[in-house]
């Protein structure tokens, strides 16, 4: 076996493999973060429409709720599935990656609003109240007192999820995406040891998931002594 | 009719009862101080009155003009009228001291911003806090905050100060620099509304003292009266014994 | 464009996606508790052990959270077989799976025994507890109550993540509703119904674990 890697080795690491799976880490990225930043804003949105308590809302935060709860407790592969024949359809000719970007989106604004929702809640009820006193309107309640405040408990959490979704793209490769997972099984069918191929794809989501997890911990302490 | 006019009021917190039938009148530039035990509805009246907790009964007037607790309009010119000091503090922690004080003028009664802050300045100066204007309330002691807000409480010219168990959360050597800043806003004459325990200090600065208890007035009087001679057995075993162990 | 869903072929089908059902939840049972015996192993070695036995951990916590568990059983069921192993799909699943398992929860774990606090130990100590009443009444209730919440949303996790299996070839829940979908072809309602399945599937375990964490550990966990 190990000959077979030193041997195959040189050929693997030549330069075509490299494009490819730099191109293939490039659409794993994409996706992630088209998905997350999407799915912050979106996220954000949800989170405020369900501190407001307007009793016209009412139906829009059950909405959101419902969806909330729902999307995170189907799997990444079903939502896949869904996205998949609910938009072929709808706009045919849409490429893999776009109806898998969407698909990230959708998973990630519903974990992201949790994330963002708890990070709102997490300013004492005493300085709104304080903002309520003084007429502030909900608006301004949001953007002056809350969301300044809320950044240190919601950037821990969101970077956590962020590597979730990194290693839920992997996914995508089932629809044929040609991300990370899928080089490696493109690589590992073109006769390459599958310890050669996958091994190098794993590597290759370590460098993209390491230094986020990191980030994550050093924000998590950084923001926490302060 | 007086300034502020409490009739009848009832709220409720959850199931419980925690105001019933309460009746209350302040003329302009008086002191009513609120007395009696934790949970008799002292603070819950407060709380009501800037609309809060929203009562269940009974009228509240305000300058001879109803006020509909339901209604967002009167809310903002009830609360554009009558500001309230909180146990505790209650700072917006992501601003600086004088961001605190001058923000409600300058985003919400949109006044030049120069003006507001020198507004907020003379404010800060009068509670002793001018050389703080740039400090993080987490930098600050419980009294220097509780002191940063009565002005931020002032700056939009309330015509009704609500203090709320204002040095309840101090430690003791705190708790004199805030009294000192409400003796003086005394003097100018501002209607104040006044939950505390120092008696000492409610004797001296109020015009009218009442006794509540379980959620009612037991009684109402001057505080010579009150503290010397109460007529309500309630109002006698409370002020006696609080008294005889200061706290 | 007119579509009109059709769900009663995939009605008819519920109960063969129910069985499915059972072996997405026994993936994940069995999941978990393979990975609980790795985890605790995993979190002494890290708060107790020896230096290479923390660095062994740490290592095989940072490797296994930081990749995604589809490769790494791509890996097990392709690579393995060179060196003479050949895998069972399911089993190469759940192999991955309680691996995975295993380095969250050595995470959780460790974060539950680092939340207990010396002055609480000391205190027992003083009341004259003895070393097996310290871990029943201090310790341990002090673990249950920090991991709890973190270990049932973990569980939900490792059932939604159970679904890569299908990948493979193993006739869980999506597997199951992939295979009905190719032959119905009311693909979109099929796996409507699939998402359904799992969301109260989830809402249940999680309902159950709250339960248990209120009665068992006093946990104030939200049910719904």
């Amino acid at each position: 076996m190990f000959e077979r890697l030193v041997q195959e080795a040189p050929q693997f690491f030549g330069y075509h493999n490299l494009v490819f799976i730099g191109q293939a880490m490039g659409r794993t990225l994409w996706m992630t973060l088209i998905g997350c930043g999407v799915g912050f804003v979106c996220g954000l949105f949800i989170a405020i429409i369900r501190q407001t308590q307007t009793r016209i809302l009412m139906p829009v935060r059950l909405l959101v709720i419902v969806y909330v709860e729902f999307f995170r407790r189907i799997p990444f592969l079903v939502i896949l599935f869904i996205v998949l024949f609910a938009i072929e359809p709808l706009i045919p000719g849409t490429s893999l990656l776009g109806i898998a970007t969407v698909s990230v989106c959708l998973l990630s604004t519903a974990f992201l609003s949790e994330v963002i929702r708890s990070g709102l809640e997490s300013v004492p009820r005493q300085q709104i109240e304080g903002a309520a006193t003084l007429n502030f309107s909900f608006i301004q309640m949001m953007s002056m007192v809350i969301l300044p405040q809320s950044w240190r408990v919601i950037l821990p959490p969101a970077a956590a999820f962020i590597v979730m979704f990194i290693k839920d793209t992997s996914l995508a490769s089932q629809l044929g995406v040609i991300e990370l997972t899928f080089a490696g099984k493109m690589l590992v069918n073109r006769g390459f040891s599958p310890i050669l191929g996958f091994g190098a794809i794993l590597l290759c989501y370590f460098m993209l998931s390491y230094p986020l997890s990191r980030f994550a911990a050093y924000l998590e302490k950084r923001l926490e002594s302060s | 009719m007086s300034h502020l006019e409490i009739r009848n009021v009832s709220s409720v917190y959850g199931k419980q009862r925690v105001l019933q039938d309460v009746s209350l009148s302040a003329d302009k530039g008086e002191v009513v101080s609120l007395i009696g035990p934790s949970g008799s509805g002292k603070s819950t009246l407060l709380r009501v009155l800037i609309g809060l907790t929203p009562p269940i009964d009974g009228e509240i007037h305000i300058a001879g003009e109803r006020v509909d607790y339901s209604s967002r309009r009167h809310l903002r010119r009830l609360r554009n009228r009558m500001a309230i000091v909180f146990q505790q503090y209650n700072l917006f922690q992501n601003m600086s001291v004088l961001r605190n004080v001058a923000i409600a003028p300058i985003k919400i009664k949109k006044r030049p911003r120069r003006e507001a802050e020198e507004h907020a300045r003379s404010l800060l100066k009068k509670v002793g806090m001018e050389d703080k204007q740039d400090a993080y309330p987490d930098q600050l002691s419980g009294g220097q905050q509780q002191r940063v807000a009565i002005a931020r409480a002032l700056a939009t010219n309330p015509e009704l100060l609500l203090l709320d168990e204002v040095t309840s959360a101090l430690d003791p050597e705190r708790v004199n620099e805030v009294l000192d800043t409400i003796r003086l806003l005394r003097r100018e004459g501002i209607t104040m509304l006044i939950v505390s325990h120092e008696m000492a200090f409610v004797r001296e600065v109020s015009t009218k003292v009442a006794m509540m208890d379980s959620g009612r007035i037991v009684e109402i009087g001057t505080p010579d009266q009150i503290f010397a001679a109460p007529r309500e057995n309630r109002t006698r075993e409370f002020v006696s014994k609080i008294l005889s162990h200061p706290k | 464009m007119e579509y009109t869903f059709q769900f009663a072929a995939v009605f008819r089908e519920l109960p063969y996606l129910l069985g499915g059902a059972a072996l997405t939840l026994g993936i994940a049972f069995t999941s978990f508790w393979g990975g609980a015996v790795i985890g605790v192993l995993g979190a002494v070695a890290k708060v107790n052990g020896k230096r290479v036995a923390r660095r062994i951990a740490s290592a095989y916590v940072v490797f296994f959270t930081n990749t995604p568990a589809l490769v790494q059983i791509f890996l097990l069921y392709y690579a393995l077989p060179d060196v003479g192993i050949l895998l069972d799909p399911l089993v190469a699943v759940v192999v991955g799976l309680t691996l995975n398992s295993g380095a969250y929860l050595t995470e959780i774990l460790r974060a539950g025994v680092i939340s207990v606090r010396r002055s609480e130990i000391e205190a027992a100590t003083a009341l004259n507890m003895s070393r097996f009443q310290i871990l029943l009444y201090v310790i341990l209730p002090h673990i249950a109550k920090t991991i709890y919440a973190p270990l049932s949303n973990f569980f939900v996790w490792l059932v939604l993540g159970s679904s890569l299996a299908a990948l493979f070839g193993v006739e869980e829940l999506t597997g199951r509703a992939i295979n009905i979908s190719t032959e119905n072809l009311r693909s979109i309602e099929t796996f409507l119904v699939v998402a359904v399945i799992y969301a109260l599937l989830t809402l249940i375990a999680s309902a159950t674990l709250a339960l248990v964490g209120r009665w068992a550990f006093r946990v104030d966990a939200k049910v719904l």
